[in-house]
Order: C-alpha cells, then sequence, then structure tokens
C-alpha cells in the first residue's frame, strides 16, 4: 500500500478516476460536486488528458456517450437535478452498450431541492430513470476510502460487461475529509474495444454504435442480449457488508453515509442489551437481496433507515419476502437521521 | 474502357432508403467522394443523427457512431476529443440541428472543435411526416402550420449560417444548395474545404445544404428542385459565409 493522505471525497473520485486510466472527463458544474471538476480541470493537462466543461449535463452525457463509442474511458459527474438531465443519454448508452462511469453526488430533491445530501435518487437510479429496459450498476460506498476503491472498480466493471456504473453518494461523503490510503498500482482490467469507432484504418470492416433498432424481432433479441447481460451481472457483481447479524434482535439496512450512522447506534444499543445487525448494501444494483434472505429468519424485524421517503425500503421488503415486518425511519430535506432518532425507534419497534 | 464514373470507395454498396427525388442520397454520396478524394476513410468516424438519414450509418464504410436527437455535435466532441488524429462529421437536418440540438451546435461551434457538420436543410420534418421546422418558411404549409407558417404565430425561420457566422470557434461556413450540376459541384467543394479545415486542425466548420423533400411538401421531385429554386434560395442566400480564403 501507498502513503495515506487526506483527502476530500469528491477529490478523491478524480484521483481514483485518473488512476483508472481515465483521460476523460466531461461535466457541468452543480453543488455539492463541482470540486470533481475543479480537480479534473487542473489534473487532465497534467496527464494529456480532456477536461471539457460542457453546456449543460445533456452535452457533456452525451460527450461521454462520444468518448465511449471511440474506446476511451470517460467519466462525468453531476447531482440530482443534472443526473434527470443526463437520464436520455443514459437510456441511449445503456442500449448501446458502452461502459463508462457516472458520478451522483445526490442532493435533496424534488425540483432544484436544496444543495445538502440526501438518498432521495436511489429509485431513479435502480430502477431505470430514462426510458426502457436496462440497468445500471450502481455502487454506494460510505467511507472515502471505499469510494476511491469502488471508483476504480466501476471503471472495471463497466469496461468488463459494456455497461454503465454509477457511483451513488451524497454531500457528506463528496464534501468530507478523510485519511486514504492509495495502492501504488491499480489493477486495472485490460479488454479489446474491437467493436469502437475509432476508425477502420482501412484492415477490418466498420463499426457502428447504434441503440436503434426499427425491426421488432431485432429489438427484442437485443434486449434479450441485454438482460441476460445483466443477470450475468446479478450473479457476480454483488457486493454488499454484513454485520453483528448473527443473534441480531433487529437487523437494520442502510447504505452509503447513514450505515455509518447506523454502525454507531449498534454500540449504543449494546450497551442496552440490544443486539442490532446491519446489512449495507454496496451494490444497489444488483440488490443483495440473497442476504436478506440468509438472515430472514434471525432478527424479529427489519428496519431500513434513509435519506428519502423510502426508497431501498422497497427493496428490502421485497427481498425479505413477508418473512419479517420491516419498518421504515427516514429523513428528507438535507436532514440527517440522528443516531438517537434510530435509536428510539429500534426501541418502539422491539417495545423494549 | 476507363472507368469515368463508379460508387465511392466510401459509399457502401446497398440501396439507400430515401423517398424518390430526395437529395439526402447526393449529399451522401458528396460526402463519400470528399472522403475517398482526401483518403481518409480509415480515419473517418460519421455520427449520425435522428431524421430521415438516422441509420445512414448503413450506408457509409467509415466507423460510425449514431447520436439522440439533435446530440450529435456533443457525441462528436467526445469522439474527437478520444482520438485527435480521427477526422469527426456529423450529419444532421433542420429539426436535429436547429431545434432541439439547438445548445449543442452552438457551442460546438464556440469551442472551435475540430469538426465538421454537414447540415441539411429542407425546411421541414421529413421523418416524423412534414411537421414545421425552425427553418419552415413563411407562409409554407406543414402538418402543423396547416394554415401557412405565420410569423405572429411561430416566428421568423432561422438563418444557421448566419447564427453561427458570429461565434469566433467557426472558422468555415458556406451555404449551398443540390439542386442542379452547378450547384452539385460548389456542394462538393464546399464540403472537401471543410474537411480540409478540420484536417488542418483550424476549428469548427460546417456547410449547410439546401436539400429537398418531395414526400412532405407534397410536390413530385422536379416540382420539388424549382421550389427549393423559388422559395429556399432567395431565403437562404448560397455562399460562403466564413473561411473563404481560410489555408489549408
Ligand atoms: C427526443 C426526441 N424527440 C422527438 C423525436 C422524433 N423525431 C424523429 S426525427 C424528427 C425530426 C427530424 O427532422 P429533421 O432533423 O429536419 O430531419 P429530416 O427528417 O427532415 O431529414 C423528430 C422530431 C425523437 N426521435 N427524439
Ligand atoms: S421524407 Fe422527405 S427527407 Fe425524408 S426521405 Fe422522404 S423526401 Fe427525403
Ligand atoms: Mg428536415
Amino acid at each position: 500500500m501507498g502513503e495515506k493522505i487526506l483527502m476530500k471525497g469528491n477529490e478523491v473520485i478524480g484521483e481514483a478516476a485518473l488512476r483508472a486510466g481515465c483521460k476523460h472527463y466531461f461535466g457541468y458544474p452543480i453543488t455539492p460536486q463541482t470540486e470533481i471538476a475543479h480537480y479534473m480541470a487542473k489534473r487532465m493537462p497534467m496527464v494529456g488528458g480532456t477536461f471539457v466543461q460542457a453546456e449543460s449535463e445533456v452535452a457533456a452525457i452525451n460527450m461521454v456517450y462520444g468518448a465511449a463509442s471511440a474506446g476511451v474511458r470517460a467519466l462525468t459527474s453531476s447531482s440530482s437535478p443534472g443526473i434527470s438531465l443526463k437520464q436520455e443519454g443514459i437510456s441511449y448508452a445503456s442500449c448501446a452498450e458502452l461502459p463508462a462511469v457516472i458520478v451522483n453526488i445526490v442532493r435533496c430533491g424534488p425540483g432544484l431541492g436544496g444543495i445538502l445530501p440526501a438518498q432521495c435518487d436511489y429509485f431513479q437510479a435502480v430502477k431505470g430513470g430514462g426510458h426502457g429496459d436496462y440497468k445500471m450498476v450502481v455502487l454506494a460506498p460510505c467511507s472515502v476510502q471505499e469510494l476511491y476503491e469502488l471508483t476504480v472498480e466501476a471503471f472495471n466493471i463497466a469496461d468488463k460487461y459494456r455497461i454503465l456504473v454509477m457511483i451513488m453518494g451524497d454531500g457528506i461523503l463528496g464534501q468530507m475529509m478523510e485519511p486514504v490510503e492509495f495502492k501504488d498500482k491499480e489493477e486495472i482490467i485490460s479488454v479489446q474495444k474491437n467493436w469502437a469507432a475509432s476508425g477502420t484504418k482501412m484492415n477490418r470492416e466498420n463499426n457502428v454504435i447504434t441503440s436503434i433498432y426499427i425491426d421488432p424481432e431485432k429489438m427484442e433479441k437485443h434486449n434479450l442480449k441485454l438482460q441476460e447481460k445483466y443477470s450475468r451481472i446479478a450473479s457476480s457483481e454483488v457486493k454488499v457488508e454484513t454485520y453483528n447479524c448473527e443473534n441480531a434482535d433487529i437487523i437494520v439496512s442502510a447504505f452509503g453515509s447513514v450505515a455509518r450512522i447506523v454502525k454507531n447506534v449498534i454500540s449504543m444499543a449494546e450497551k442496552e442489551g440490544i443486539k442490532v445487525g446491519l446489512i449495507r448494501p454496496i451494490t444497489l444494483w444488483p440488490f443483495p437481496e440473497s442476504e436478506f434472505l440468509k438472515y430472514a429468519d434471525v432478527p424479529k424485524a427489519f428496519l431500513t433507515v434513509e435519506m428519502n421517503a423510502g426508497q431501498m425500503f422497497e427493496d428490502v421488503k421485497m427481498a425479505v419476502n413477508g418473512r419479517k415486518k420491516v419498518y421504515f425511519h427516514g429523513r428528507m430535506g438535507g436532514m440527517i437521521p440522528t443516531q438517537q432518532d434510530i435509536l428510539d425507534k429500534i426501541k418502539e419497534i422491539l417495545k423494549v | 474502357m476507363p472507368t469515368v464514373f463508379k460508387r465511392p470507395h466510401a459509399l457502401k454498396e446497398v440501396s439507400m432508403h430515401y423517398c424518390p427525388g430526395c437529395t439526402h442520397g447526393i449529399i451522401h454520396r458528396l460526402i463519400a467522394e470528399v472522403i475517398d478524394e482526401l483518403d481518409i476513410e480509415g480515419k473517418t468516424i460519421g455520427i449520425s443523427s435522428v431524421g430521415c438519414t438516422y441509420n445512414n450509418y448503413e450506408y457509409f464504410n467509415c466507423d460510425m457512431v449514431q447520436a439522440a436527437h439533435g446530440r450529435a455535435p456533443a457525441v462528436g466532441t467526445g469522439v474527437k476529443r478520444a482520438n485527435p488524429d480521427n477526422v469527426v462529421f456529423t450529419y444532421q437536418g433542420d429539426g436535429d440541428l436547429a431545434a432541439i440540438g439547438t445548445a449543442e451546435i452552438v457551442h460546438a461551434a464556440a469551442r472551435g472543435e475540430k469538426i465538421t457538420t454537414v447540415f441539411v436543410n429542407n425546411a421541414i420534418y421529413g421523418m416524423t411526416s412534414g411537421q414545421m421546422a425552425p427553418t419552415t418558411l413563411i407562409n409554407q404549409v406543414t402538418t402543423t402550420t396547416p394554415y401557412g407558417r405565420s410569423v405572429e404565430k411561430h416566428g421568423f425561420p432561422i438563418r444557421v449560417c448566419e447564427l453561427l457566422s458570429s461565434l469566433e470557434g467557426a472558422v468555415y461556413i458556406e451555404r449551398v444548395s443540390v439542386n442542379d450540376i452547378k450547384n452539385i459541384k460548389n456542394a462538393k467543394q464546399a464540403i472537401k474545404k471543410a474537411f480540409q479545415v478540420q484536417l488542418a486542425n483550424k476549428g469548427f466548420s460546417l456547410v449547410e445544404v439546401l436539400s429537398t423533400c418531395p414526400t412532405n411538401w407534397g410536390l413530385n421531385p422536379n416540382e420539388a428542385i424549382k421550389w427549393l429554386e423559388n422559395n429556399m434560395i432567395p431565403h437562404y442566400p448560397l455562399g460562403n459565409f466564413k473561411g473563404k480564403d481560410l489555408e489549408v
């Protein structure tokens, strides 16, 4: 391992992307993720890369579409309202099977909302905010160290499967400074992008990147191919952290920064003799259903804690599949659930 | 016997799907001839847009990328920035470029992206069956201006070359037409120059081509040519707007 340095979450995303061999960044300013753009603007010229401040998020995602079509690793980042604008490009790139990484440092909504942290874009990210049957791999880190590691991995997953990977954080994670330990060398998978539009050099058939299939049989066939890819990913790329779940009285589920608050609640509860477990999905898609099923018979109940009105809550209920009652505790509008509120909710559920 | 006329290598040996008398096909051929003459097929990437030519990636022999409606200049920017040695052209209609894609074309031009846009102005939305385009002429009847385009209700048609000429990043801009042999020859020269400007790394280049849509104009091919001459050329004057004397 290399040296440990103190860095801001957003800047770590930029540094990790560069370490992953990404030399093409396209973005449009929006709080609370703009430091990613600042970092890239400074660093890209040093490594002979491209930084473009696009005219909009619509343009930025389409620049990513172009760069990914040409076979290079490309990144765009934004926050909620900007991610809404990217949905068109996300759908097209998913259909055209382009590998790229999109960062969403989520802020509270709906509408212009506010600039404070939230997790209210969960549905948009995992259920498909754009049109059509597509999926993105969605990664939800909970620390700056994990933000670094998952950003590098995001590029590998994208290339391996020709899929979009979204890193979903929130303002807490993006703005937070934490020590991060960079590896001396990153593991970068090498894939032959012989499908890319980089010029035939007159020695091969021409390559075409497209998302349009007018013939219904071909369109369905392409959809089936996408679905087959998604099931391969679902069976091999699930990431989840399980903590303290054996013999738990209650299992709490939370992702991203909220999971860290829950970890503190676990030790608070311990002192009062309550055993709290945690299932922290790291991939929000594919969702770690089997982990919930595995522990479904252990606790008296499940609780999900989120900074939204109950979005991952639905997936937890689906995974637990009626075997236990699933409760929800959430805050919105940039308000953060407190440890005490979570503990009170746990006691209320367990009637202790 | 010497060959005096053949299919350009850059054009695939397939028949095109355009309506009889539609001039999209001529424009494709001109681009392909230019690609052949400049010997750049192996490093050229074409960006198809959304309109009647959405699938012209089936007609060219170079690598092709299909873009969302209006976004071709942004996609082209990404392709070019990824591999600056490539030659990138976008092929866009008037709805695509001058309505939904206004922001993308203006900013690609303003940034001086080293790409070439072939902008096909047929004063109508061809693909979606003849609605008003930003370039539809005053009094022109379309399916969404059944009583004719009126200044009061619909505003004025946009002159794209004139609009983009004010941008420093756009270094070569010319309007041409494919209504007769002489103009077709001029059109080819302009397209060639636009590609050469890109090869010389000078900046953004655009050629607007006045084109017919007999089907949605409700005219036969000959009448359509006459309509273009009598109505479009007076409103959209042909000629060079920028970069005529640019050394390439
Ligand atoms: C986002 C989006 N909106 C609308 C459409 C429908 N649409 C397809 S082609 C077209 C108009 C194209 O007109 P133009 O660019 O002038 O090309 P032409 O067919 O005349 O060559 C429209 C509105 C679409 N495909 N995507
Ligand atoms: S509808 Fe018009 S523009 Fe489209 S192919 Fe037919 S004639 Fe050409
Ligand atoms: Mg048109």
